[in-house]
C-alpha cells in the first residue's frame, strides 16, 4: 500500500523522500565499475592470442574450468557470459536515463556542447554515442558468445572473426567499448571524489592523462589482436569449423592427448 | 593620445544577439559591429562604446566591473564568462560573439535574470541556517574553528553569476536540475557547525535525479566557475554522503476504525 500512495503522489508516507535516487545512481556506477574492469580483463585474455595459439588456447580451456576438471565445461562461459550480459543490460538501463530523450534537449545539449568546446562534455557526448551503439553491437557479441560459449578458440574464434564476417562489427565495439570504458572509469573517479587525495585539481590532471594513456594502449592492444584473429581467419578459412589442436601444453591441464577435444 | 599609425588598436568584430521577447515585433537575430580596440580593453569596455556609439538600446548588465557582484555572465564565443573580466586581447581573431547566458529568463538582448533562478534555488536547498538554538544577538557569537570557518567561507565566495549553470549540460537539459550553485550551498551549510541539518535533511531537498544524483560530473562547473570554487571535489563529497543516508522512514501506518 506504501509503495502505491508513493506511486501516485510521488511522496512517501511518513513524507520523506524515496531512498531509490539513491540506490539507483550507486547501482549505475557501480555496474560501470564492474564492467569497465571486466573489459580490462577481457582484452587481455583476447589479446593472449597475440603470445601463441596454443597460450590463447591454454587461457580458453583454463576459462572452461581445466584447472578444476578434468573435462572442459563451456557451460561455465555461457553462466558467466549471461552474468555479464545481465549486468550489461542493468547499466544500460540505468544510464540510458542520463540521455536527452528529447528532441528540445538533444537540440541544446549538441549547440552547448559545440560552442563550449569543454573536453569532458565532450567526452561524455562520445559516451552516450557510443553507450547507444553497445545497446546494439554488445548484445549481437553477447548473445553468440553466450548460445556458442564451446567456440571460442584459436580457430573457432578467427574463423567467428572472419569467415562468420564479424570483423566489422568487432571493430566498431572495439573503439566503443575502449572509449566508453575508460572514459567511464575516468568519470567515476570524478564523480565520487575516490582519487581526489589533497589536491583534487592536480589529481584530476594526472587521472586525465593517465586514462588517455590507457584508452591509447587498450585500442592499440585491441587493433592488433584484432588482426591477429582476421590473419589466422583468412589462412584457417579453406578449413572452416575445425578445431585447434595445441601443439603444446602451456599450462598443466590434466587433459591426457585422446580427451582434447577437436 | 595622438592618433599614429603605431598605437592605432586592431579593429574587433562583434556579434550580438538582439532580441526582446516581450516585444512581440522582435525577432532573435545577430548584429555585427565593428570597434576599434584600446588597451586593456574588457567587453565592460567594449558593450559600452557599442552601446554610446552603434545601439542606444543594447541590453546588458554590469554593476561592479570587478568579477564581485556576477550580474555580467554572458557567453562568449560559447563560454560563459564575466565579461567585466574578459579581455578583447585574448580573442586572437578578433572575433568575439555574444549571446546570453541559456537557462535564465532573458530580458532582452545580452541581459537575463539570474536572480530568479537563484531565488528558486535558495529556497529549495533551504539556503540559510538551520538551528534550534535561541540566538542573542547581545552575546559574543558561538566560536568555531578558524579551519572549518576557512572552509565554509571558501564556499560563501559564491557571487551567483550562474556560470556554472550556464555551462552544463544537465542544467541546459534539465531546467529542474539544482545546478553545481545549489549543491556547492548544501556543502556550505554542511560545513558550517551552525547549522544543524544532517545528511538525512539535506537527503529531503536533493536526494534525487533533479539534485545531486543528477549530476552527470561532465565539470563545465568546475571548469568555468570565474571564482575557482572546488566544485569538483564538493559535489563528490556531497554524493559520496547522500548515497549512503540510511533509509529510515517510508512505513505505513494503518488506521483501522469501526
Ligand atoms: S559556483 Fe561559481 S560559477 Fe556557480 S554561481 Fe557560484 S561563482 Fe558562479
Ligand atoms: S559586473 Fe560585477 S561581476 Fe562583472
Amino acid at each position: 500500500m506504501a509503495s502505491i500512495i508513493e506511486g501516485y503522489l510521488g511522496k512517501r508516507v511518513d513524507g520523506t523522500k524515496s531512498r531509490m535516487p539513491a540506490r539507483l545512481d550507486r547501482w549505475q556506477s557501480a555496474s560501470g565499475l564492474f564492467l569497465g574492469l571486466f573489459m580490462w580483463g577481457h582484452m587481455l585474455f583476447v589479446s593472449s592470442i597475440l603470445i601463441s595459439k596454443d597460450f590463447m588456447y591454454t587461457v580458453t580451456k583454463m576459462f572452461e574450468g581445466s584447472f578444476l576438471f578434468a573435462q572442459p565445461h563451456p557451460i561455465i562461459v555461457t553462466l558467466s557470459v549471461t552474468f555479464v550480459f545481465a549486468i550489461f543490460i542493468i547499466h544500460a538501463g540505468l544510464a540510458m536515463r542520463k540521455f536527452p530523450y528529447k528532441w528540445k534537449e538533444y537540440k541544446m545539449l549538441k549547440t552547448h556542447a559545440f560552442a563550449l568546446k569543454h573536453e569532458d562534455t565532450n567526452l561524455w557526448m562520445v559516451q552516450a554515442f557510443t553507450g547507444f551503439m553497445m545497446f546494439f553491437i554488445g548484445s549481437v557479441h553477447l548473445y553468440i558468445l553466450m548460445s556458442n560459449a564451446d567456440k571460442i578458440g584459436p580457430f573457432a574464434s578467427s574463423d567467428r572473426v572472419w569467415s562468420d564476417g564479424m570483423w566489422p562489427l568487432y571493430l566498431l565495439l572495439l573503439f566503443a567499448v575502449e572509449l566508453h570504458g575508460s572514459i567511464g572509469l575516468y568519470r567515476l573517479c570524478m564523480k565520487w571524489g575516490w582519487c581526489n587525495g589533497t589536491d583534487a585539481r592536480a589529481a584530476r590532471k594526472r587521472l586525465k592523462k593517465v586514462k588517455w594513456a590507457v584508452t591509447a594502449f587498450f585500442l592499440t592492444l585491441g587493433l592488433l589482436t584484432l588482426a591477429a584473429y582476421v590473419k589466422i581467419g583468412m589462412e584457417h578459412r579453406n578449413d572452416y569449423g575445425q578445431r585447434y589442436h595445441p601443439t603444446a601444453i602451456i599450462a598443466p591441464l590434466h587433459l591426457s592427448a585422446q580427451e582434447v577435444p577437436s | 593620445m595622438p592618433d599614429t599609425a603605431q598605437n592605432k588598436g586592431r579593429m574587433l568584430t562583434f556579434e550580438i544577439l538582439q532580441y526582446n521577447p516581450s516585444d512581440p515585433q522582435s525577432k532573435p537575430h545577430m548584429v555585427t559591429y565593428h570597434l576599434e580596440e584600446t588597451l586593456g580593453m574588457t567587453l565592460f569596455v567594449a558593450l559600452n562604446m557599442i552601446r554610446e556609439k552603434f545601439e542606444p538600446d543594447l541590453a546588458f548588465d554590469f554593476v561592479c566591473r570587478a568579477g564581485i557582484c556576477g550580474s555580467c555572465g554572458m557567453m562568449v564565443n560559447g563560454k560563459p564568462l564575466l565579461a567585466c573580466r574578459t579581455l578583447t586581447k585574448d580573442y586572437p581573431d578578433g572575433v568575439i560573439r555574444l549571446m546570453p547566458m541559456p537557462s535564465f529568463k532573458l530580458i532582452k538582448d545580452l541581459s537575463v535574470v539570474t536572480g530568479q533562478w537563484m531565488d528558486g534555488m535558495s529556497k529549495r536547498v533551504e539556503s540559510w541556517i538551520h538551528s534550534k538554538e535561541e540566538v542573542d544577538i547581545t552575546k559574543l557569537e558561538k566560536r568555531i574553528e578558524p579551519e572549518v570557518a576557512d572552509a565554509t567561507f571558501e564556499l560563501d565566495r559564491c557571487i551567483e553569476c550562474g556560470i556554472c549553470v550556464s555551462s552544463c549540460a544537465t542544467a541546459l537539459m534539465r531546467p529542474d536540475f539544482v545546478g553545481a550553485v545549489g549543491l556547492n550551498r548544501i556543502a556550505r551549510f554542511d560545513i558550517d557547525p551552525h547549522d544543524e541539518r544532517t545528511a538525512e535533511d539535506f537527503y529531503e531537498l536533493v536526494g534525487d535525479d533533479s539534485g545531486i544524483f543528477g549530476c552527470m560530473t561532465l565539470l563545465g562547473c568546475e571548469d568555468n566557475c570565474p571564482k575557482n570554487l572546488p566544485l569538483q571535489e564538493k559535489i563528490a563529497y556531497m554524493r559520496r554522503k547522500l548515497a549512503n543516508v540510511k533509509d529510515t522512514g517510508g512505513g505505513l501506518e494503518i488506521r483501522v476504525e469501526g
